[in-house]
């Protein structure tokens, strides 16, 4: 008897925990933090499932990239009824997959500073990407690409990998829209003051919060971190006089959808209140409608870019793989 | 006579050479089949990836340099904790596993405290008026690499070096044997049959890593095969060029084998009574300068990361955990002690097998159970899913898949330490138990258990220890409530909880660390 015990304990715990099967399920796939205890997840889950009588399943697969390439594998078997978390750089190959439906939603007037009227990819939060520096380390940080193209060569960034990493992807993107056919030029004068290039963002962070170099990619936001959740106020964004590029978080209902009326009330529900005022806390990037509490002081001090910087999902798509060729040779030298 | 005492055991155990072929059928299988899987779903329309050769370029290059460093350093090293006995010696060697048990990140951000452009050496340099140390770049792959393989290898030459009947040194010392005539008649046949395996191991383990390389390659100059496959999984999602990179690693790695299988010297096992080692040979006080200097310098390279580790997550540690990382240690936990016992047990049954006979056969078996090394990661965990999703929720499975590509993972590592054991035993007492008429189980508890026990025993705590701390596939598979350690600290890092994180890199450190000092050790207290 013991021993059945035991053994349906240890199968219990290989097999995961069984779901109750009386409601409806919405199966929601996105990436890791998002679930994480310190991500959006425990505090949105239970507040969906109080007005829509389901459950609601919250299934992490990796980074972003990463939980499309699940989704790509499954392809029209997948149990996901809704995938939240592709961001703007991956977008123009997920709409290519052809795995999602519109929304058929009316969008409300949104906090986004660029238009937003994409018919599959509803957005649900937001930030702009930017060098994060210690400003008790550095005094006068870069100003702009021009600035950061002169400093001398003992002044180390690091950055992620843009086939990894969607910081990677995002820094690519946005020296691409700012300069064009000369991107690579800035690749290359920049280049010497690269530390490293990491597989993620976490790595990069990581190894600057450890001293390593003198700024990281990471986000306008990131400071809004430290202050908020440690009272550190030494952290700062450099705010770049070409203008910065955005990250757009999405969420999108999949073709497949056994669930298509519930994914939809999801989608609504990424919108209201509840949901968006979990956003600036947890995933410490800026909500795509301002809650009624307005934000959480602290991102009043964030910088503002000067100018909004992005490629629309099909301009990304394109030049994506060009960038990827430019910034590889320019960096290989 | 060798191989008919190999034989008698096996005739009365006909099943165990079944089952030492169907678990290494199962093993290439796994490995094998997960990459035909990928092949299979992916799109062939595209091309071979371009890029690809410049790639498997730069894999060679720090691979092979990597392997080398290892195995030129550890010659010294293990020598010296050969030849000099101090008290603490024994704790010494056991804490040399602690390196190889670690997570990639882990390792990186623990050498770079030290190393890096904050550390301690950087800021001597920069006092003393220099630049600070900048690692980044083939350096600093080589540094990490070396940090993590150059005491798996210690261990390896270790076992060698008692190996060397005592009675040859005594000998040696009785025909006043020095310098070169020494080392070429004592210690380098014993080189020449340990250190082609120990390259091979590291080159193989340096071929498929990924965070190190990309962590430290300072840019896409350091661009492995690895790194090709994961974008060719993750940023083209295009599964054909992902298994042609896996086919391209694994024909590398295969050819690799073979040519250490052709140079590799024959293990030949000198008969000995098996009295304690009394080296005549270190008695020059050059040459203890030379081995304490050897031990300290090691010691340090080695413990100052770790040490930083510790202190960086103790804060953490202390102050408490989130709950979830208490569940996460249970699961981890369960995962290593099963995969644990899975990996020594297949390992027996392969290892016995390859014993049994000397042919074409077997020797081909041999160089197949390496083949999980060569297999990336990312493509394994690909092809597993791509396999088991037709039939199961690939979720529900995350820790039997976790179990599954460790105990894959880690067979070759156990074999590399039973394979010469069982040979020794075989050479040493094989007559001996043929003319005492030993059979099956007797023979095997009486001439071989001896000998094997301690490989056994080191296999099993490796394989606990690495399944703790290895990251592997789960990501792939885990559900929120399902991670494991590993997970759960790149989670935390991901969620800019740096100091917890901390926290959980040393709680991993320290329960990697317990176990492997729990299973390596206990042998040698029972004897």
């Amino acid at each position: 008897m013991k021993s059945t015990l035991l053994s349906a304990a240890v199968l219990g715990i290989f097999a995961g925990a069984g779901t109750a099967q009386d409601r409806p399920e919405l199966v929601v796939y996105t990436y890791d933090s998002f679930v994480s205890e310190w991500g959006p997840g425990p505090i949105i889950e239970p507040l969906f499932e109080a007005t829509c009588d389901c459950d609601l399943k919250l299934v992490p697969a990796g980074d972003g990239a990463a939980v499309l390439s699940r989704l790509q594998l499954e392809g029209q078997h997948s149990d996901a009824d809704v995938v939240l978390g592709l961001d703007t750089s991956i977008s123009g190959s997920a709409l290519a997959s052809g795995l999602f439906t519109a929304h058929g939603i009316a969008l409300p007037e949104l906090n986004l500073p660029v238009d937003w009227n994409d018919p599959i990819f509803i957005p649900f939060d937001w930030g702009y990407f930017a060098f994060v520096y210690d400003t008790t380390r550095l005094s006068h940080p870069p100003t702009s690409f021009t600035d950061l193209r002169n400093v001398p060569d003992s002044f180390k960034i690091i950055i992620e990998d843009p086939r990894s990493s969607t910081p990677g992807l995002g820094l690519l993107l946005w020296i691409k829209q700012v300069f064009g056919d000369d991107a690579d030029q800035v690749w290359a004068d920049i280049a010497p003051n690269i530390l490293t290039v990491t597989a993620g963002w976490s790595e990069a962070y990581g190894l600057f919060l450890q001293g390593e170099a003198d700024m990281v990619l990471s986000y306008t936001t990131s400071p809004a971190y430290h202050l908020i959740a440690e009272y550190d106020d030494s952290k700062a964004a450099a705010a770049f006089v070409e203008g910065h590029y955005m990250q757009v978080e999405t969420a999108a209902i999949l073709k497949s959808s056994d669930q298509p009326e519930l994914a939809r009330q999801f989608l609504e529900f990424v919108l209201s209140d509840d949901f968006q005022a979990a956003i600036p806390t947890t995933n410490w990037m800026y909500p795509v409608r301002i809650p009624v509490s307005g934000l959480p002081s602290g991102f009043d001090t964030m910088i503002v870019p000067t100018k909004s910087l992005l490629f629309s999902n099909g301009d990304a798509a394109n030049v994506r793989d060009e960038a990827l060729a430019e910034w590889i040779a320019a960096l290989a030298r | 006579m060798d191989r008919r005492f190999g034989t008698l055991i096996m005739a009365s155990n006909r099943a165990l050479v079944v089952l030492g072929w169907t678990a290494l059928a199962l093993i290439t299988s796994v490995s094998f089949g997960s990459v035909l899987a990928v092949a299979f779903v992916g799109d062939w329309n595209h091309g071979f990836p371009i890029g690809a050769l410049s790639s498997l370029r730069f894999t060679l290059l720090q691979a092979g340099i990597s392997a080398v460093i290892c195995v030129v350093l550890a010659v010294p090293l293990s020598r010296a904790l050969a030849c000099r006995s101090f008290v603490g010696r024994r704790s010494l060697v056991t804490l040399l596993g602690v390196p190889f048990l670690l997570p990639a990140l882990v390792a990186v951000l623990g050498l770079l405290s030290i190393f890096g452009r904050s550390g301690p050496v950087s800021g001597a340099l920069v006092y003393f008026g220099f630049q600070p140390l900048n690692i980044y770049g083939l350096p600093g792959i080589l540094l990490v690499h070396f940090f993590f393989n150059l005491p798996l290898v210690t261990r390896l030459i270790l076992q060698g070096w008692s190996d060397i009947p005592s009675e040859q040194f005594r000998l040696a010392a009785q025909l006043d044997m020095r310098g070169a005539n020494f080392f070429w008649s004592l210690e380098w046949p014993m080189l020449r049959r340990v250190l082609p395996g120990a390259f091979l191991l590291v080159f193989l383990l340096c071929t498929t890593s990924f965070a190190v390389v990309l962590t430290m390659g300072g840019g896409p100059k350091a661009t492995t095969l690895e790194l090709a496959i994961f974008q060719a999984l993750r940023f083209d999602f295009d599964l054909s060029a992902a298994a042609q990179l896996a086919f391209l690693q694994v024909l590398v790695c295969g050819f690799s084998v073979l040519a250490v299988a052709l140079v590799q010297g024959k293990s030949a096992f000198g008969t000995t009574l098996g009295s304690f080692h009394n080296r005549s040979d270190g008695d020059g006080t050059w040459r203890l300068i030379a081995d304490c200097v050897t031990i300290i310098a090691a010691s340090a390279f080695l413990f100052l990361p770790i040490i930083s580790i510790l202190f960086t997550g103790l804060p953490a540690l202390i102050s408490g955990l989130p709950n979830s990382v208490w569940l996460a240690t249970f699961r981890s936990l369960l995962v290593a002690l099963t995969s644990s016992v899975l990996t020594v047990f297949f390992s027996l049954v392969i290892a016995q097998m390859l014993n049994t006979r000397q042919d074409l056969k077997t020797r081909f078996a041999e160089i197949a159970s390496y083949l999980p090394l060569a297999i990336s990661p990312f493509v394994m965990g690909t092809g597993l899913f791509i396999m088991i999703n037709p039939f199961a929720d690939p979720f529900a499975l995350a820790l039997v898949v976790t179990v599954i590509v460790n105990t894959c993972l880690c067979i070759p590592l156990a074999l590399r330490g039973l394979i010469p054991a069982f040979a020794k035993a075989r050479q040493r007492y094989g007559r001996l138990a043929l003319s005492l008429d030993l059979h099956g189980w007797t023979a095997f508890r009486v001439a071989f258990w001896p000998e094997i026990k301690q490989p056994v025993r080191f296999s099993a705590a490796i394989t606990a220890a690495l399944s703790m701390g290895d990251l592997g596939v789960i990501a792939l598979f885990a559900t929120p409530d399902g991670g494991t350690l590993p997970l759960l600290m790149q989670r935390l890092l991901a969620s800019y909880q740096m100091d917890a994180a901390a926290g959980v890199a040393a709680l991993l450190l320290i329960l990697s660390f317990g176990l492997f000092w729990f299973i390596d050790r206990g042998v040698r207290i029972g004897h």
